[in-house]
């Protein structure tokens, strides 16, 4: 009796265990002869395949590879290994693409493509190999290139571009340049993804000529190596060509050029390490907004929350109630943003303005704050930001101290008032939550831009120093002077 | 207040207790008090809000900021806490007010017991010229010397004459090596004896000075004597404390090694003759100086408190000595009689200090990203008043530990004192660790052949010789060794947390397996670990280990060049810090430490005696421009220009000798800075002219600012 209950309970807990009754069974003669056959054959077709993969992971060859290390660069696979979550698995795609395809042999096509999670985050990767015909794109470069992108649009993967090539092979620019599925397709499908919301991050390793200038030009985010990377339509001896003009690459599309001056490249990275660092965080920036969930627009994160390291009472310190003097807004942030910490966007660039990620108590936002007068490329920088928060579903804070648009004929040639409109334009239309925070001045056109009242912020705060109006008391007073002088 | 002969009124008996003390010396009263059913009470300044010593007590009352002179040296702030909290009695530990008589009579004058000495013998002990009248009137050997009330310059030169160099110069106030001077020839005289005056009165408030004949092999021999109330006396043996180093103890043990009964009954007798001159009473110490030449010894002083290594003591007598403190301030009689008290075995007790061993023994401070002492057992006592997270910061002493342990004879307490130093573990500052391993394994130490210059003396051993290129290589091939075990641990350690869902994600785990999936080949990883040989502090070498991941789950790691040396290697995480490694067909256990600081991924490594370290780089740098001056205070400190000098530890400007723009020499003192109570003297690096010194007295600088520069010219 004891006996069949047991028997009872043990069937019941198989069930509750979930056990499945259909397991297949085995099915397989090992000693038959088709079983030792297959196998023979099998193991012939896999050392061939080995063999081939074993010269294709080799990238260029052994010159090629040495000259690569002697720049301080990485081989692609080892770039991609460094970005992905340490330890992680890659799913590499096309991996013998141009095998026996030109005369000359193309491992891998040239360029690395494949799956892997950063920051638990699935990404497509599509790195240049520079030991292979210097990274240039070949027609099945193209195609492989096509491919990955093609994948990362169906499923919805970001793309991260590891950028180190030459542009188009010319002597086959006929099979690269014209078609529909050549190489502008790239640039499309850029365009195409990222309005569709799929982040564009672009890593500048390298060279990255011509056409290929595009690739980080089209991209939602860049960054940049000092001293490898490079960006311009047309290099040194091209440029000497066509003008005259004698100049370094590093003087012509260097980091520093496109991160300070040009603003086409947004972090700054000291060398390969720091760029692909940069990378995995800005990966983490856009991963955190976009799975956390979201109640009436505020994400509902349960994040341990990292006290700022500085103490917020000296707030009252940093700023000053006289608003001709300047304090660095970044000295606020650090006050107020969990753990002090501020992935900076486009620090060099647009200074006068301070644009970046961070969080206020687990929440991810972007900050936008004033450390000047906007100029063009301020204005420029806080519409590009804006739009990326809005294209993540990252909250705004602004956080005001603004006593306008740089005025002067320079800055009018340069079309501020242009400038000025898409910030205003961005701050219009982002449909992300804002808050705005007045901490010293809000005069002008800068009070529009930095989302003023009438920008619908979802909330306005001013501290007690704080003053809005057209313009600075000085300025009325000389305003006054000239209708006077109008009598 | 005048000396007060009457014995103290009768006292109410000690329920609850007040600390005034702080780390490891406040834990440990805490804990005997707990164990007799007294409540404690911790005081604490603005530094130690969180510290370990508040968090072990009932109760605990703020007395002040962190600076010891508004906190921990407040006598009225602490003696208000004792009211306000209700206690009978304060125990004061050692240092701050432990041997401050007014401190001792202010508690008696409200009624609270001092555990301690009476005033009148701290007064009498306190101040060393007026000490050595009393012992010289008891019949207590001196060393030859001078201590009067004259301090004429060539006053003090004659008689230092007369002594005849080496002379001692030393204040006749304070303690612990401080204002210390030895002078071997005339010509020093006069610049050692001002130094010595300056840190006297910025110590101790008093700068009157003493001298004495300089003993060239000296052993540094204290008895521990206990008195009660009612005139007993005893003494509990002796301690060696001869293993110093900037005139600090670093190793004590008991009984002292080589010394014969009888000389160690002498040697009671005579400190508890020193006692009763000063009628004492609770625990003191009378330090000896004893001439290695001819065996004499000379009293030095007494301490009238509890002392750091009286663990030694309880070790070998066998008794709790705060207890006996309690006690004895309770009014009560010894427990024992001079024939009672028992001689076990052999104790040794080694401090483990944050300190830069390299850089000269300087103070260093930080926090303990990884703290796991040796764990205490009926022979090991770990006496320590911090944990894993907390700071050793510049405000006190940066002692962190002492590591106690006891054996049957002296040589068994040293395979445990071997043992337990191994099993140490501190990362996150430098401490002092591997260091004592090295005294404790060094073959004179073993023969017990102590005395004051014994880490001088065999500083060749102790210390790497550069030179020596057999041991430099030795050293290099064993960092590589343990660099290619890190690498495997780290691999290991880096699965389990992506398994562990660190990342919180949903995604798949086979994205996470533990063999990394690539199509059609294996993994392998190029792992580069910095590794700076002790010997060269400033120069560190890049290990370059290439670790490829098998399908069986292990590793093959290589090392040094391609094709070089490789083995397979398998990890088992063990949890927490431990791993168990399987290679070179034997496995080991191995624990590692790792923290981030200063962009680097900082990794320490313990397997068995072994202690090794790696930096690891992680490729953030916070200062990702050289364009905006305001948001890198620490850029430029990190590369700085020949010719420029920095802090050598964070610490307090006392003293500017020279004006910006000044010429210097070679060598010429520019300013005086001070921390951990030490004044070091920052010296110009080459001659030249002194240029960007902004510093005035009382300013605070930290690790490694800038100071000024030396310009040619």
């Amino acid at each position: 009796n004891s006996a069949s209950r047991l028997g009872w309970q043990s069937i019941s807990t198989l069930q509750t265990r979930g056990f499945c009754l259909a397991v297949l069974p085995d099915g397989v003669d090992r000693q038959s002869d088709g079983f030792t056959r297959n196998s023979e054959a099998m193991d012939d077709l896999l050392s061939q395949l080995h063999s081939h993969i074993r010269k294709v992971l080799g990238g260029g060859g052994s010159e090629a590879v040495k000259r690569n290390r002697s720049r301080d660069k990485l081989l692609p696979r080892e770039r991609i290994d460094r970005l992905i979550d340490p330890g992680s698995s890659f799913l590499e795609l096309s991996q013998l693409a141009g095998h026996e395809l030109y005369e000359d042999p193309l491992p891998s096509a040239g360029i690395i493509t494949g799956v892997g999670p950063v920051h638990g985050r699935l990404c497509m990767f599509m790195a240049n190999d520079p030991t292979v015909k210097g990274g240039t794109y070949f027609p099945i470069t193209v195609k492989k290139h096509l491919r990955a992108q093609e994948i990362a649009a169906k499923c919805r993967l970001p793309c991260i571009y590891l950028v180190d090539s030459g542009g188009a092979f010319l002597p086959k620019q006929a099979e690269v340049f014209p078609d529909k599925d050549n190489f502008g397709r790239i640039f499309y499908n850029q365009a195409v993804m990222s309005s569709e919301g799929i982040p564009q991050i672009a890593l500048v390793l390298g060279s990255c000529t011509a056409g290929g200038a595009y690739i980080p030009a089209m991209a939602d985010e860049s960054v940049m190596v000092k001293g490898n990377g490079t960006i311009f339509l047309a290099g040194p001896p091209l440029v000497k060509a066509a003008t005259g003009e004698e100049i370094s690459a590093e003087d012509l599309g260097g980091a520093t050029v496109h991160c300070k001056t040009s603003g086409v490249s947004d972090y700054f990275a000291q060398d390969e390490l720091h760029g692909l660092a940069l990378g995995r965080n800005i990966i983490k920036n856009f991963h955190m907004a976009a799975i956390s969930e979201t109640t009436a627009g505020f994400s509902n994160v349960k994040a341990t929350v990292k006290e700022p390291l500085y103490d917020v009472k000296e707030l009252r310190s940093i700023a000053p109630t006289d608003h001709r003097q300047a304090f660095d807004i970044r000295s606020v942030i650090a006050r107020i943003v969990d753990g002090s910490e501020f992935d900076e966007f486009k620090k060099l660039y647009g200074t006068t303005l301070v644009t970046g990620f961070a969080k206020v108590y687990g929440q991810p936002v972007g900050i936008i704050g004033n450390n000047g007068i906007l100029f063009n490329e301020s204005a420029l920088k806080g519409a590009h930001f804006i739009e990326l928060c809005c294209q993540r579903n990252i909250p705004l804070v602004f956080l005001q101290n603004i006593t306008g648009f740089m005025v002067g004929s320079k800055s009018e040639a340069n079309g501020i008032a242009k400038s000025g409109a898409k910030m205003v334009m961005a701050v219009s239309c982002a449909k992300v939550p804002k808050v705005t925070i007045i901490v010293g001045g809000s005069f002008g056109a800068g009070n529009y831009a930095m989302c003023g009242r009438a920008y619908s912020p979802d909330f306005m705060f001013l501290w007690p120093n704080a003053r809005i109006s057209v313009m600075g008391g000085a300025q009325v007073l000389l305003h006054n002077i000239s209708i006077f002088w109008h009598f | 207040p005048g000396k007060s002969s009457a014995r103290p009124q009768p006292l109410a008996p000690i329920e609850k207790i007040l600390i005034a003390n702080r780390g490891e010396i406040a834990c440990r009263v805490i804990r005997t008090a707990k164990r007799l059913g007294l409540r404690t009470v911790a005081v604490y300044s603005d530094a130690d809000a969180d510290s370990l010593h508040v968090k072990s007590a009932d109760e605990a009352v703020r007395i002040g900021s962190a600076q010891a002179r508004l906190s921990y040296l407040n006598g009225s702030a602490i003696v208000e806490a004792a009211i306000r909290t209700g206690v009978q009695a304060i125990h004061p530990g050692y240092g701050f007010l432990s041997e401050s008589a007014q401190f001792a009579q202010l508690c008696n004058d409200k009624g609270i017991n001092f555990i301690g000495p009476p005033a009148s013998a701290i007064r009498d002990m306190g101040d060393k010229s007026a000490s050595k009248k009393i012992m010289g009137a008891a019949g207590v050997p001196l060393v030859p010397g001078y201590h009067g009330n004259e301090q004429d310059i060539d006053f003090m030169k004659s008689e230092a004459e007369k002594i005849g160099y080496p002379i001692l110069i030393k204040p006749t106030h304070g303690g612990g090596g401080k204002g210390m001077r030895i002078v071997h020839n005339p010509g020093d005289f006069v610049e050692a004896l001002l130094g010595a005056k300056r840190e006297a009165a910025t110590s101790f408030g008093i700068d009157t000075i003493l001298l004495e004949k300089y003993i060239t092999r000296p052993r540094h021999i204290e008895v521990q004597i206990f008195g009660d109330k009612h005139g007993n006396i005893l003494y509990l043996y002796e301690r060696d404390c001869s293993v110093q180093r900037r005139h600090q103890k670093i190793i004590e043990e008991a009984p002292a090694p080589h010394v014969s009964d009888d000389f160690r009954i002498h040697l009671g007798e005579a400190a508890v003759s020193a006692a009763k001159a000063v009628n004492y009473y609770n625990a003191g110490t009378v330090e000896f100086i004893v001439d290695t030449f001819s065996d004499q010894f000379y009293f030095m002083e007494m301490n009238t408190r509890l002392q750091v290594e009286h663990p030694v003591t309880e070790m070998i007598v066998g008794q709790d000595l705060v207890e006996w403190q309690i006690s004895v301030a309770n009014g009560e009689s010894l427990p024992i009689k001079q024939s009672e008290v028992p001689l076990l075995g052999h104790a040794f007790e080694a401090r483990i200090y944050a300190e830069n061993v390299a850089k000269g023994f300087l103070p260093a401070t930080g926090v303990l990203h990884h703290y796991r002492p040796t764990p205490s057992a009926s022979n090991v006592r770990v006496e320590t008043g911090v944990e894993q997270g907390d700071t050793v910061s510049m405000h006190y002493d940066p002692m962190i530990a002492k590591l106690v342990v006891w054996g049957d004879n002296r040589t068994a307490a040293l395979v445990k004192l071997r043992d337990s130093l191994s099993k140490f573990q501190v990362a996150g500052l430098p401490t002092n660790i591997d260091f004592l391993t090295k005294l404790a394994n060094h073959q004179a130490f073993e023969d017990g052949n102590l005395e004051t210059h014994f880490i001088e003396n065999f500083k060749d051993d102790l210390f790497i010789d550069p030179a020596n290129s057999l041991s430099v290589k030795e050293a290099h091939d064993d960092a590589e060794y343990f660099a290619a075990l890190v690498a495997a641990c780290i691999c290991k350690k880096e699965h389990c947390n992506l398994q562990d869902g660190a990342l919180g994600n949903g995604l798949h785990s086979m994205w996470y397996a533990s063999l990394p999936f690539r199509v059609n080949h294996l993994v392998e990883r190029l792992i580069e670990l910095e590794w700076n040989s002790e010997h060269e502090s400033s120069r560190s070498e890049l290990l370059k280990i290439s670790v490829t991941y098998l399908s069986d789950g292990g590793y093959l790691v290589e090392t040094g060049e391609r094709d070089s040396a490789s083995m397979e290697v398998k990890v088992t995480y063990l949890g927490c810090h431990d791993f168990r490694i399987e290679a070179d067909g034997m496995s080991r256990i191995v624990s590692l430490a790792v923290y981030l600081q200063d962009q680097f991924e900082h990794i320490h490594i313990w397997s068995g005696p072994k202690h090794h370290s790696f930096k690891h780089k992680i490729g953030m740098e916070l200062f990702d421009d050289g364009s905006e001056a305001q948001h890198k205070p620490n850029f430029e400190t990190a590369s700085v220009s020949p010719g420029t000098v920095v802090a050598p530890m964070p610490g307090l400007v006392v003293k500017v000798l020279v004006e910006d723009g000044a010429k210097v020499e070679e060598g010429q003192p520019v300013l005086v800075l001070e921390a951990m109570k030490m004044e070091h003297v920052v010296k110009a690096p080459s001659a030249g002219y002194i240029s960007g010194l902004h510093l005035s007295p009382g300013q605070q600088v930290p690790d490694s600012s800038v100071l000024f520069s030396i310009k040619d010219a």
